[in-house]
Formats: structure tokens, C-alpha cells, sequence
């Protein structure tokens, strides 16, 4: 017997018993679904964090403040010590103390309310050097960024997110007017580009100041030298853990710290937010995958069942097909190939079905959801496994039958 | 004396010499057959009648390779067939046997002549050569205008001309027929009856079964089987 006969066979035996093949084939696309949503949720949950690391910039090191030791030797939390200076990032910036390190952009931010006529509007506002532009990858969508000039000067200008404009100037090109803030009128020099992949708002949500005139005009504060954060951009990402070796070395050297364990700062880089990131979300896919499969294996049981029955109820047509002339293999490859049929369907319908909810899930929550070409294929591939491992069992037992048993029974 | 000389120099289609059939039910043993001794030659037109139970049954089992004596020697054209295993006897089958049961035994499924070309299927025939062939089978039968209905939608004694056109398609050595009127009214089955006996006249061997002596009267040999046993 051809393969095509054994093909036309099992595929008259699947569409005879349509109900019966339909319900055998949901329990396979179940488990198939869950599959690929699971694998997609997980692919899908990886790109959004990769994309807010790109989002922060490549090659990127975040410096930020950490807890203080008091002289009682109390600790507090991160961030309870404002001990990074423009001190350390000058230092940062000499080639000779840090040969890997590209640029350096300090960064002090507070939430304040900025005013446009009878609009107000509370941003993220962030002192920085021209450097964070090249550090941050971000760009003007018009007018220009801060630059050396108006930092040293302490000019009274401000480039704001994109988001920030809409809020302050409903639609109108804000370049040129003036947003207030604390009685101190700032010029609006020009408008970031939108991060359109960006989740978060923070991205399109800021004003951005030169460092002098956010310490000397804008937020005081006892410490004037005190920075909120430190960008650091490696040369390349191979000089990365370099980069990071000399500014940990450079300011433990500045701070006058011998013992490592009572750093002052810590120092993340957007690789380890990404790891850290990713080994939640694959525990999460892991879970979750293995939820799938059970459902996947019960799918398998059902194929088992419903072939068993299919076999019973067909004894007198096995035991006819016996008697003239099919072989037991023959018998059995029919069952095993109907069986992996009722896979396949069930493999395809489940991907359509996963493909399906790849577009509704994102546009009913903010959950993003990749499925791949390859785990689609291996999705069917499985499916079809599970049918013809479930199904050897039942098509033995077919194989098996004596054709006069099979041809006496009623 | 010259006459049977032909016969001595080939062997018999069929050949049972002392074929014993028993059956064991737990501690019970029962003999279906009972030192069986026949033969049957090419051309022939059999007819083993015997009440049921007698045995009739497992003797059709055992010429149509459907089953395997316990004792004894069973030869199929001179070839002993009764140490084959179940994939070979399945080849036998397909060669040598073509079935009429009295069930029909039609794929519900299946147009009337995709149930024609079942054993032309396990035999590995070209898909337009089986059709041809199921077509010319079904021709002879008289169902030339019914190849494309299904079973159920055809009368018993249509259905029966189906397994018949189904057991002569292959060409078999012989035709096994385990009362094939036994489902059919008296109309059917003198059609039946005739189609059988047209078929012997071109020369076909047909072994028939039956518990009706007017069936079996059709034959030219008769067989009884009772208990087991063979008596001409």
C-alpha cells in the first residue's frame, strides 16, 4: 500500500467521523495555543525589556548614588546618600583615568510643575551636560539641544520631551516661546524626538536643562554639587566591563573607600538590567510552558482515548481490510498516520488560534506578544508527535486483531 | 482411468490432509475440525453444507487463510500454507482468496467501487489501473450505473453483487463465499445464486458455505460437515 493510500485512507477515516475528529483535535490545539501564547508572551516580554535598554542607550553604565554608612556604622537604603558630584563626572571624563569611557553625562532631576500661560504641566526636569544626547542616542526632532555654551552661561533654555510640548503647547511648534517655572522664565530651544516604542512615559516626558542653570537657577538644594545619576558610555560594548572597571576604581579611589562593600554608589549596566529582566520573565515562560504542556499531554490522552474508540467501533472494517490482504503494518501505519492527521489539524488550528490571540492580547492589555516562524513549526511539529505517540498504542492494538475476531464481531 | 491422469499431474488448488482445529476456552478443550481431509481443484464449484455449529465456519477460516490449523497439513496450490505468519497470510489472502460474507462487509464510507478496489489497494495496483479494474468488476456484476453510490444506498442484494465484484477484482485463485444469501430475500438470492453459478461457468473455483440444501443443491460437489467431520 502507497503512502498516498495510506494518506487518502486516514484522511476519509478523520472526515467520516467529523464530531469525534473535531473534539479529539481541541484538545491538541489547547495545548497547542498555550504553547505558543506562552512562548510568545515570553518573546514578546524580552523585547519590550530589551527595547527600553536600547531606549536608555547602548554601551550605556548608570552611576547612581548609594546608601550612606553613618560613623555609627548604621546603613541606609540606596539612594539615602547624595554622594555623587560634578566632581566625579569631571573626573570620569579624563581620558587619562578612564581610557575606556567615551562620554559622561551628570544628571540631577526633580519632579516640578512648568507653566505656559494659564498651562501647567509636572515633568521630570533634568539638568545635564550636551554629553547626554550621544549618551542617552536621543535627537531633536526640532530646534537644537543644549550645548556647551548655554552651560556655561547657565542660560535660561529648556528642550523638552515630546509628550512635555503637547501637554504645554497643544500642537503648537514651541520653539522660540517660553515655558515658566518657579518665576523663572526658560526659553524653549527645541523638542526631543519621540520614542515611539517606548511603554513608559518617562522617555517623552521630561525638560531637559543645562546642569548650571538647573543647580544655579532653578533647584537649589544644600549641596549644589549633589547629582542624581551619572551616565557613563563605553567606547564599544567590548570595552563595557572595562569602562566599568575604571569608574568603579576611579570613584571608590574619590570617595576614599578602601572596603568595596561600603561603596557609596552602584553602578548598573544595561546588560545586567536586561539579565536580571530576562531571568524573571524565562522562570515566568518556564512556568508557564510547562502549564502547556500538561494541557499538551492531556491533548494526547484525548487522541489516545478517542483512537481507542475509533479502533473498537471499526473492528468489523479491520478485520474486512485484514481479509483482503492488508498486512498488520499496513493496518498499523493507518491508525498511527489518522492519528498523527488529527495532530496536525489540531497543531494547525492551535497556531492559528495563538497567531489569533498575538493580535488581541496586545491590543487589550499592554502585553506584547512574538510568536516566531520556528516556534510555529516546532508547535505543529510537536503536535504531530504527540497524535502518533498516542497513537502507536491504539494502532498496535488494531494490528493485532485477529481478522475473525475482528470480522465476527457485530 | 485416463481421464483423472490430468488431475494426478497437478496438484490440487486446495489440499487438507488430517487437519485438526481446536479451540481452548480455559480448561475446555473443543475440536471444531476433526482429521479434515479435501481437496478442491481449479474449476471447481463446492458447496459445504452442515448445520451450525458443526464446524463449517472454522473450515471456511481455514481454506480462506483467515485462520491456521492446530494439526494437519493445509496446501494452497501446493504450497503449505499452514505455518505462515499473520503478514504473510495476509499477502495469501490478497492473491489467492477473494470473500463474500454474509454480512457484505462494505465500508459504509466508501462508494460502491472504491469497496471494489480494497484488495487491488493492499496489493499495490496503480490507482488508475485500480479503477479501471473496479469499473470492469462492477460492470460484470450488473452495477455498472451504481459505481459512485455508497451501501447504504443500494439494496442487499446490490450490496452482496458489490462484494462479489470486490472478491472477483483480484483475480483470485477462488472465491470463498460464507452464505451469501443468508441476509437476502428469496428474489436476491436466486440473482445471487445465478450471478455465483455464471461465475463458475467461466470457469472460476468457487467454495460455498451454507446450512440451505437448495443453495448447496447448485453445486456440483457437495461437502457435508457435521461435528466436525468431512463426509462427500
Amino acid at each position: 500500500m502507497s503512502w498516498r493510500d495510506v494518506l487518502r485512507t486516514a484522511g476519509e477515516a478523520v472526515r467520516t467521523h467529523r464530531l469525534r475528529s473535531a473534539l479529539t483535535m481541541l484538545g491538541i490545539l489547547i495545548g497547542i495555543t498555550a504553547v505558543v501564547l506562552t512562548v510568545g508572551l515570553g518573546e514578546g516580554a524580552k523585547a519590550k525589556v530589551q527595547d527600553q535598554i536600547d531606549e536608555l542607550g547602548t554601551n550605556l553604565l548608570v552611576v547612581s548614588p548609594g546608601s550612606s554608612t553613618s560613623s555609627s556604622g548604621a546603613r541606609g537604603g540606596f539612594g539615602s546618600a547624595s554622594t555623587l558630584t560634578t566632581g566625579d563626572a569631571r573626573a570620569l571624563q579624563a581620558k587619562a583615568a578612564a581610557p575606556d569611557v567615551s562620554s559622561v553625562a551628570p544628571v540631577a532631576t526633580s519632579s516640578v510643575s512648568l507653566v505656559n500661560g494659564s498651562t501647567n504641566w509636572t515633568t521630570t526636569l533634568t539638568g545635564t551636560t550636551p554629553e547626554w544626547k550621544v549618551v542617552r542616542s536621543r535627537g531633536v526632532s526640532t530646534g537644537r539641544f543644549i550645548t556647551a555654551a548655554d552651560e556655561r552661561a547657565a542660560k535660561a533654555v529648556v528642550v523638552l520631551g515630546s509628550d512635555t510640548a503637547s501637554e504645554l503647547f497643544s500642537g503648537r511648534d514651541p520653539v522660540g516661546r517660553t515655558v515658566s517655572y518657579n518665576g523663572v522664565k526658560l526659553e524653549v530651544i527645541g523638542v526631543l524626538d519621540a520614542l515611539s516604542s517606548s511603554e513608559s512615559t518617562s522617555s517623552n516626558d521630561l525638560a531637559v536643562v543645562p546642569l548650571n542653570t538647573y543647580r544655579e537657577k532653578l533647584v537649589g538644594g544644600t549641596n549644589r554639587n549633589s547629582i542624581s545619576s551619572i551616565y557613563v558610555k563605553a567606547d564599544s560594548s567590548s570595552s563595557l566591563s572595562a569602562a566599568y572597571q575604571e569608574t568603579d576604581a576611579l570613584l571608590l579611589n574619590l570617595h576614599g573607600i578602601t572596603n568595596t562593600a561600603n561603596a557609596d554608589f552602584s553602578i548598573a549596566t544595561a546588560q545586567s538590567a536586561l539579565n536580571a529582566a530576562t531571568s524573571v520573565d524565562d522562570t515566568l515562560t518556564i512556568m508557564l510552558g510547562g502549564i502547556a504542556l500538561i494541557a499538551l499531554l492531556v491533548g494526547g490522552v484525548g487522541v489516545m482515548n478517542i483512537m481507542l474508540v475509533s479502533v473498537s467501533e471499526r473492528i468489523r472494517e479491520i478485520g474486512l481490510r485484514k481479509a483482503v490482504g492488508a498486512q498488520p503494518s499496513v493496518i498499523r501505519r493507518q491508525f498511527l498516520v489518522e492519528a498523527g492527521l488529527l495532530g496536525l489539524a489540531g497543531g494547525l488550528l492551535g497556531v492559528l488560534l495563538g497567531v489569533v490571540g498575538a493580535v488581541v492580547i496586545p491590543a487589550v492589555s499592554d502585553q506584547r506578544v512574538i510568536i516566531s516562524i520556528p516556534a510555529a513549526v516546532a508547535a505543529i511539529a510537536v503536535a504531530v508527535g504527540i497524535g502518533m505517540v498516542f497513537g502507536v498504542y491504539p494502532a498496535s492494538r488494531a494490528a493485532r486483531l485477529a481478522p475473525i475476531d475482528a470480522l465476527r464481531s457485530e | 482411468m485416463t481421464a483423472g491422469l490430468p488431475l494426478l499431474t497437478r496438484p490440487a488448488l486446495v489440499e487438507l490432509a488430517d487437519v485438526d482445529k481446536i479451540y481452548r476456552t480455559g480448561d475446555f478443550e473443543v475440536a471444531a475440525l476433526r482429521s479434515v481431509s479435501l481437496e478442491i481443484h481449479e474449476g471447481e464449484f463446492v458447496a459445504i453444507i452442515g448445520p451450525s455449529g458443526s464446524g463449517k465456519s472454522t473450515l471456511m477460516h481455514i481454506l480462506g487463510c483467515l485462520d491456521v490449523p492446530t494439526a494437519g497439513r493445509f496446501a494452497l496450490s501446493g504450497h503449505d500454507v499452514s505455518s505462515f505468519d499473520e503478514a504473510t497470510l495476509a499477502k495469501v489472502r490478497n492473491m489467492f482468496v477473494g470473500f463474500v460474507f454474509q454480512q457484505f462487509n462494505l465500508l459504509a464510507y466508501l462508494p460502491a467501487w472504491r469497496n471494489v478496489e480494497l484488495p487491488l489497494v493492499y496489493a499495490g495496483v496503480e490507482p488508475e489501473e485500480r479503477r479501471e479494474r473496479s469499473l470492469r468488476a462492477l460492470d460484470k456484476v450488473g452495477l455498472a450505473d451504481r459505481v459512485d453510490h455508497r451501501p447504504g444506498e443500494m439494496s442487499g442484494g446490490q450490496q452482496q453483487r458489490v462484494a462479489i465484484a470486490r472478491a472477483l477484482v483480484s483475480e483470485p485463485a477462488m472465491i470463498l463465499a460464507d452464505e451469501p444469501t443468508g441476509n437476502l430475500d428469496s428474489q436476491s438470492t436466486l440473482d445471487i445464486m445465478s450471478l455465483v453459478e455464471e461465475l463458475h461457468g467461466e470457469g472460476r473455483t468457487i467454495v460455498l458455505i451454507t446450512h440451505e440444501p437448495d443453495i448447496a443443491a447448485r453445486a456440483e460437489r457437495v461437502l457435508q460437515i457435521f461435528d466436525g467431520q468431512v463426509v462427500e
